[in-house]
Order: C-alpha cells, then sequence, then structure tokens
C-alpha cells in the first residue's frame, strides 16, 4: 500500500539529508519525496509516498516525528486533499508529428515550454495517474528526457465527502 | 590568568561555550586536544577553578567515560574531541549512547568555516557521520548562537527519552569575540518531549490490572532515566505483581525483594522467562522489546495481554504489538497508577501464581558448579558480591563491565539493590566499555567504590585508560576475568560451530604463560595488580583490593570452558532455553 506524508520541517541545512538518512537506515521504501518552501519562511514543507501496510506506516510517522526538526507530521492520505506532481519531458518531434502531439497535449491540458526542429518540451501537474497516462501515451514518440517533481499535496479545507471531492479534483 | 568577565564586554565563542557549559552545571569534561579544539582548551584552563578537565588517552575513552557519568548521575556526560579522526573518534560512544538512552553532549572542533568542504586537514563532516547515531546534531555557523545551541543540546540530551547530542564548533567560531547574549529563547518547535498517560487510558490499564490472575512487570532503563524506581516498587508492593528486569533496568527493583525475578532474556533466569511466558497481562514500562529479551518476538508473551507505556512512541508497536500502547512518561504513568490503586485497591489474589513462580525459582535458580582449585568466573563476581555485602558498601558500589561473557555473569551474579550502580553497554555492545566508564563513574562519585568488571578481550581494548586512572588519580577497580579468549563468541562456537575456535583465542599457545601479562601492564602504568588463579587466594585477593587506596587491577586467570547459562538461542524461544 502506499501512503501519502506530509511533514513540516525547520528550515535549517541538514535537515533533508537528516530525514532522508533516517528513511535510508531504517530501511522503509519511499517512491517519491518533495520538499519546497512554505508560507512560512521557517518552516518547509517535505511530501513523502511511503510504501508499506499500516504498521509501516505508523513507524514512519513517528520516526519522523521523531526527528527534532520535523515540527510536525500529517498522514494527508487519510483525509480528503489535493495533489499534484509536476513534470517536464522531452519528447522527439519531427515537424510532421507536430500537431499530432500538440493535440495530446491539449487533451491532457499539458503546455509545451520549448521546440525545437526535431523536439518538444512539454509541462504537465496533475495527479500522479494523470502524469503516468500522459508518459504512457508519449512514449511511442520517444521521450528523451524526463524530470518529475514526486509528490505534493495539502488537506482540503472541507471535506463533506472525500471520494466525492476526490472526483472532483482528477 | 584572569577569568573572563562574563557578564559584560565581548568574549570569544570558546569562553562562550565554557562559560554555558557551567551554566548547565557541568562539573567534569573529558577532553582530548588538538588543533581544531585548542581554543576551547585554552579556555578551560581558565575555568579550572570550575570545571574539571580530564584527559583520557583516546577520545573513545572520553566518550565512554561521558556515559558512564551520565549513567550514574542521570545528567548528561560532556566530552570534546578536535575534529577529524578525534571526532570520528567518538562515533562508537555516540552509537552507544543513542542505544541505551544516555545523556551526553559531545563536542567537536571543526576546521574553520571558510574550508569546510574542501577536505582541509583533519576535515570530516561530523553532522553527516552521526545523524542517525544521535538524538540531535548540530553545526554551530556564527559565534552568536553558541549559546542558544549549548542550552538547546542539553535540554534535548536530558529531557524526554535521553540521548547523545553532538556540537560540531569550527575553530573560527572558537576564535571570534562577540558580546553574548544568554538570553537568546531555544527554538525547537517540533519537539514536545513531555509525554503523559491520559485518564481514559489509565481507566484501560487499571482494569486489565484488574482482571489479570497472572500479571508481571517486564521493567527496562526507562526506570532507571525516568528516575521511576520508588514508584515502581510502590506499585509491586501494593500490588503484589513480580518484576522482571532487563539488563538496562537491573537495580530499579531491589534484587534481594521477594518479588524480583532478576534479569529476563537470553541470559536472564529461568524462573523469571517462565513467568514471562505463562503471564496473562506483561506490564511492559519503559522497555523497547530488544531482541535479546524477547527472542522470537511472536513467541515472546503470547499468552498475555501487553501494556507497554513508553515515553518514546515510536518504540511502541515497533517490535511487538501492544494490546495497551501508551505514551508516557513511565515515572509520572505508574505513579498515576499508584493513585488510583490507593484510592480503590487491588483484590486480586496472585498467591497461586506466587506459588508457581516459587515453585520455578526453587527448581531452576541460577546456579554454576565450582571447578576444584580453579576460579570460575560466576564464582569470583558471587565472592565480590558478597565480599561487598558483608562490609555493608551495597549501597555505594558501582559495577561496570565491557562486553561479552563477564558482562552476563555480572548482570547475573552481582546482585543490584540500587539504581544507576550498574554501567553497562547493553543495546550497541561495544568492547572496551567497562574501564573508561568506570573513569567518569568514579569522577562523579569520588568516594564510592567503582569496580570494572572486566573480560580480558574488552579490557585491552582501552587499556591505555589506565594513564588516566593514574594521572587523574582515580581509584577504580579491575575485576578481570582472564581466560585467554573472546568467551561469548567462543560459547557460541561451542554451541552451534561445533566448537571451531575462528579468532577467538588471545594467547600465545597452551604452553605458554597467559598473554599478555596484565601485571606487567598496570607496572607500567604505576597501577597496583596482582594475578591469582588459586580458589585459595581468592579471598585475600578481593580483601586486598577493596583495601587498596588507589586503582588496582585483579588479574585473575580463570578456565575459558565456562558457558554463560541459561541461554535462549538467538531468535528462538523459551521452550528452546540452554540449561547445561
Amino acid at each position: 500500500m502506499r501512503h501519502l506524508l506530509s511533514a513540516l520541517v525547520q528550515n535549517q541545512p541538514g535537515v533533508l539529508a537528516q530525514v532522508a538518512g533516517m528513511l535510508a537506515s531504517r530501511g522503509f521504501n519511499i517512491d517519491s519525496l518533495a520538499v519546497g518552501e512554505t508560507e512560512q519562511a521557517e518552516l518547509s514543507r517535505m511530501t513523502f509516498v511511503v510504501r508499506g501496510d499500516d504498521r509501516v506506516l505508523e513507524q514512519v510517522r513517528k520516526q519522523l516525528e521523531k526527528v527534532v526538526t520535523v515540527v510536525r507530521v500529517h498522514d494527508i492520505s487519510s483525509e480528503a486533499f489535493v495533489e499534484r506532481d509536476l513534470m517536464l519531458v522531452r519528447v522527439e518531434c519531427p515537424q510532421e508529428r507536430r500537431a499530432e502531439l500538440k493535440d495530446l497535449v491539449d487533451i491532457f491540458r499539458a503546455k509545451i515550454v520549448d521546440v525545437s526542429r526535431s523536439a518538444l518540451m512539454i509541462e504537465l501537474s496533475g495527479t500522479e495517474d494523470k502524469v503516468q497516462a500522459f508518459v504512457d501515451v508519449l512514449r511511442p514518440y520517444g521521450i528523451m528526457e524526463l524530470a518529475r517533481t514526486g509528490r505534493i499535496a495539502l488537506v482540503r479545507s472541507s471535506s463533506p465527502d472525500r471520494s466525492e471531492r476526490q472526483s472532483v479534483a482528477s | 590568568m584572569a577569568q573572563p568577565n562574563s557578564s559584560t564586554g565581548p568574549m570569544t565563542g570558546a569562553d562562550i561555550l565554557v562559560e554555558a557549559l557551567l551554566r548547565e552545571g557541568v562539573e567534569v569534561i573529558f577532553a582530548y586536544p588538538g588543533g581544531a579544539s585548542m581554543p576551547i582548551h585554552q579556555s578551560l584552563t581558565r575555568y579550572k577553578d570550575k570545571l574539571r578537565t580530564v584527559l583520557p588517552r583516546i577520545e573513545q575513552g572520553g566518550g565512554f567515560a561521558a556515559e558512564g557519568y551520565a549513567r550514574v548521575t542521570g545528567k548528561a556526560g560532556v566530552c570534546l574531541a578536535t575534529s577529524g579522526p578525534g571526532a570520528t573518534n567518538f562515533t562508537t560512544c555516540l552509537a552507544d549512547a543513542k542505544m541505551d538512552s544516555l545523556p551526553m553532549v559531545a563536542i567537536t572542533g571543526q576546521v574553520p568555516t571558510k574550508v569546510i568542504g574542501t577536505d582541509a586537514f583533519q576535515e570530516t563532516p561530523m553532522v553527516g557521520i552521526s545523524q542517525q547515531i544521535t538524538k540531535h546534531q548540530y553545526l554551530i555557523q556564527r559565534t552568536e548562537d553558541i549559546a542558544r545551541v549549548i542550552k538547546e543540546a542539553f535540554y534535548i540530551a536530558q529531557s524526554g527519552r535521553p540521548g547523545p547530542v553532538l556540537v560540531d564548533i569550527p575553530k573560527n567560531i572558537q576564535q571570534n569575540s562577540i558580546v553574548p547574549d544568554w538570553n537568546s529563547s531555544m527554538n525547537l518547535p517540533g519537539y514536545r518531549p513531555d509525554k503523559k498517560i491520559s485518564d481514559a487510558e489509565l481507566d484501560k490499564a487499571l482494569e486489565m490490572i484488574r482482571s489479570a490472575r497472572r500479571p508481571i512487570i517486564y521493567a527496562g532503563g526507562g526506570i532507571t532515566s525516568s528516575g521511576a524506581w520508588d514508584e515502581l516498587r510502590a506499585f509491586a508492593e501494593k500490588s503484589r505483581i513480580p518484576v522482571a528486569m532487563t539488563l538496562q533496568g537491573l537495580g530499579t527493583f531491589p534484587a534481594d525483594h521477594y518479588l524480583s525475578l532478576h534479569m529476563l532474556g537470553m541470559h536472564g533466569t529461568v524462573y523469571s522467562n517462565y513467568a514471562i511466558n505463562e503471564a496473562d497481562l506483561l506490564l511492559a514500562w519503559g522497555v523497547r522489546f530488544d531482541d535479546r529479551v524477547t527472542g522470537k518476538v511472536e513467541a515472546f508473551a503470547e499468552h498475555g495481554k501487553i501494556i507497554h507505556i513508553d515515553i518514546d512512541p515510536s518504540e511502541l508497536n515497533k517490535n511487538k504489538k501492544a494490546d495497551l500502547p501508551i505514551e508516557s512518561d513511565i515515572r509520572y504513568a505508574i505513579g498515576q497508577i499508584n493513585r488510583r490503586l490507593d484510592e480503590k485497591p487491588l483484590t486480586s489474589d496472585y498467591t497461586s501464581w506466587h506459588r508457581q513462580i516459587d515453585q520455578w525459582r526453587h527448581d531452576e535458580p541460577l546456579k554454576f558448579d565450582a571447578v576444584p582449585s580453579k576460579i570460575i568466573p560466576q564464582q569470583a563476581i558471587s565472592r565480590l558480591w558478597e565480599k561487598v555485602r558483608e562490609r555493608g558498601w551495597l549501597d555505594r558500589t558501582i559495577v561496570t563491565t565491557g562486553v561479552g561473557q563477564h558482562q552476563m555473569w555480572a548482570a547475573q551474579y552481582f546482585r543490584f539493590n540500587d539504581p544507576r550502580m550498574w554501567v553497562t553497554s547493553g543495546g550497541l555492545g561495544s568492547m572496551g566499555f567497562g574501564l573508561p566508564s568506570a573513569m567518569g563513574a568514579q569522577l562523579a562519585y569520588p568516594n564510592r567504590l567503582v569496580i570494572d568488571i572486566d573480560g580480558d578481550g574488552s579490557f585491552l581494548m582501552n587499556v591505555q585508560e589506565l594513564a588516566c586512572v593514574k594521572t587523574e588519580n582515580l581509584p577504580v577497580k579491575v575485576l578481570l576475568l582472564n581466560n585467554q579468549h573472546l568467551g561469548m563468541v567462543m560459547q557460541w562456537e561451542d554451541r552451534f560451530h561445533g566448537g571451531n575456535r575462528a579468532h577467538t583465542y588471545l594467547g600465545l599457545g597452551d604452553d605458554k604463560p597467559p598473554y599478555p601479562d596484565f601485571v606487567t601492564i598496570c607496572k607500567g602504568f604505576g597501577i597496583a595488580s596482582k594475578q591469582i588463579s588459586a580458589d585459595s587466594d581468592l579471598d585475600a585477593a578481593l580483601d586486598e583490593m577493596l583495601d587498596s587506596d588507589g586503582a588496582y587491577v585483579l588479574d585473575i586467570l580463570v578456565p575459558h570452558q565456562e558457558h554463560v547459562l541459561p541461554m535462549i538461542p538467538s531468535g528462538m524461544t523459551v521452550r528452546d532455553m540452554i540449561k547445561a
């Protein structure tokens, strides 16, 4: 099972290494880890995708909370949330296929951000599933380079019905 | 030399550091100098009337000494090393203190900030190296931060579940002068060490305790750390529930008490392990279900429910799922449980449970068979304990150990009635711990008897600290159980590898005298010592050691054939216990 955890950490040198080192040394499996600033200058947010059963999740959460510079840990996947993954992808694109690719970009509500004679760079943000679906669609064209941020997420302000809100989001 | 004025005017970072240590109540620091820590050493000479600086002979000795100090006092032990190799020599101590939850503040010099990251002479990235083996770590980047960081370091080391904190200070930060701000507040928004049992949890715990018919207490190092021994004893006596202790729990409940089942686990007593196995309720208090306690964890206490109380939430449900996991300071929790029992006493009748345990205790006590004319290790430790008891010194005798067979025999046969008298490396199992940790304990309590019960392998690992013992005039005693082997590994070879000796023999050969000659080594260090091997010499030699004013090493040649028993082999169950 995969879980989404969000941790607020003190914005200090070494925090990322400390957290990543803890996860590695205790043998936890992390699918992705995204770090960035928050609304408060002294705090950063780390978003993790952790693989494991509930017991593993409980340990990861508690071990994270034990790190002195970790201020708060949130198990986002137990609540209604919005998640996004950002991707930049360079795909082979001879001129005769540009229109075809442009159609796909529109269908996925992606954006072309760089063009050359033989390639396109495309930006896409969305849920992990959506990004993955786009990658699958692009693959036959020839993916030259790809970069993803990993998932980031925030809990919704109000969540009357989780499944309903999630379907709106995707 | 004049003392720096601490109230007004600029001070160097080194002076601020030392002044900050004084403000934390530090009385002794174990410090080995080098290029990157020299400014601090210079400062220490200026504060020598208030703070004793002890020079170990390797940084690891200083770190272990700080742990010994921490274990017997409950206060953070403090040690200092230079950058690079000095700092890396601390790593075993940091890992050791982390595993055994000992408060420690380890300070390391670092190369100047402008050359950090350039592979400068004696540069090592200590913050990175120590990240997973400390509770927290700092690289100080501004002299202005020293006062706050030291305040935080001591607070983190000594609160919650105690542990080691590393503070790495670049040399230029030590040399800069600023006007310190002693009132700067701590910045620890994510650190919330105070955990207290809730009323709802108390209700549930009391309900489980009241309905149990064969309950048992499994008491660990948390009882020591939180100072909960009085509460534990009050609870046990109120409830008449027997107490089994972990290696680090020894002394938290009196060994000579009727309700004491002594140690449980791999080399625990037969009766404590039977009792755990048969219990219908396990009160797991200040423990972490270590594999050396549980053996095969699925089968451990499999017939009972578990109430696990610990201040570290990550220990709950980590190794063993508890029926009632509670995050709490254990002293507070037991105190609250006692209060409930005072309001409404327990009415359970454990007569048949006690009778069953009495039967086990009677049938299979800890025992050893003497070997004619020889001294075996168990006998030497038993006799030492008897002598200390006869002299009425049990309440002021501290025992430290190395790691191995002698350590387990010391746990089994030196019977502690008081807490913080037993200093041993349990979680990490660091050989070489005995002598330096004894130095730390002796410095904390100059008037107590401090005995390092050691093995020849462990003792040799930090034998250089005899120089520190001598120069600091520490009257530490060493009961050296010299069997010329790495006994515990040898025991496993005998049991599981057909007795094939794989680099566990330390001597020169059976036809040669024991090696090395510890009496000659002690002579070189200026330490009194004697070697004996006949049982007829044991009593007189022990008396001579106990009567000696200064340090003393009693080198006892013991046969190597003895095994630590009983033994539940690693990963197995109480049914697999080896008794002979």
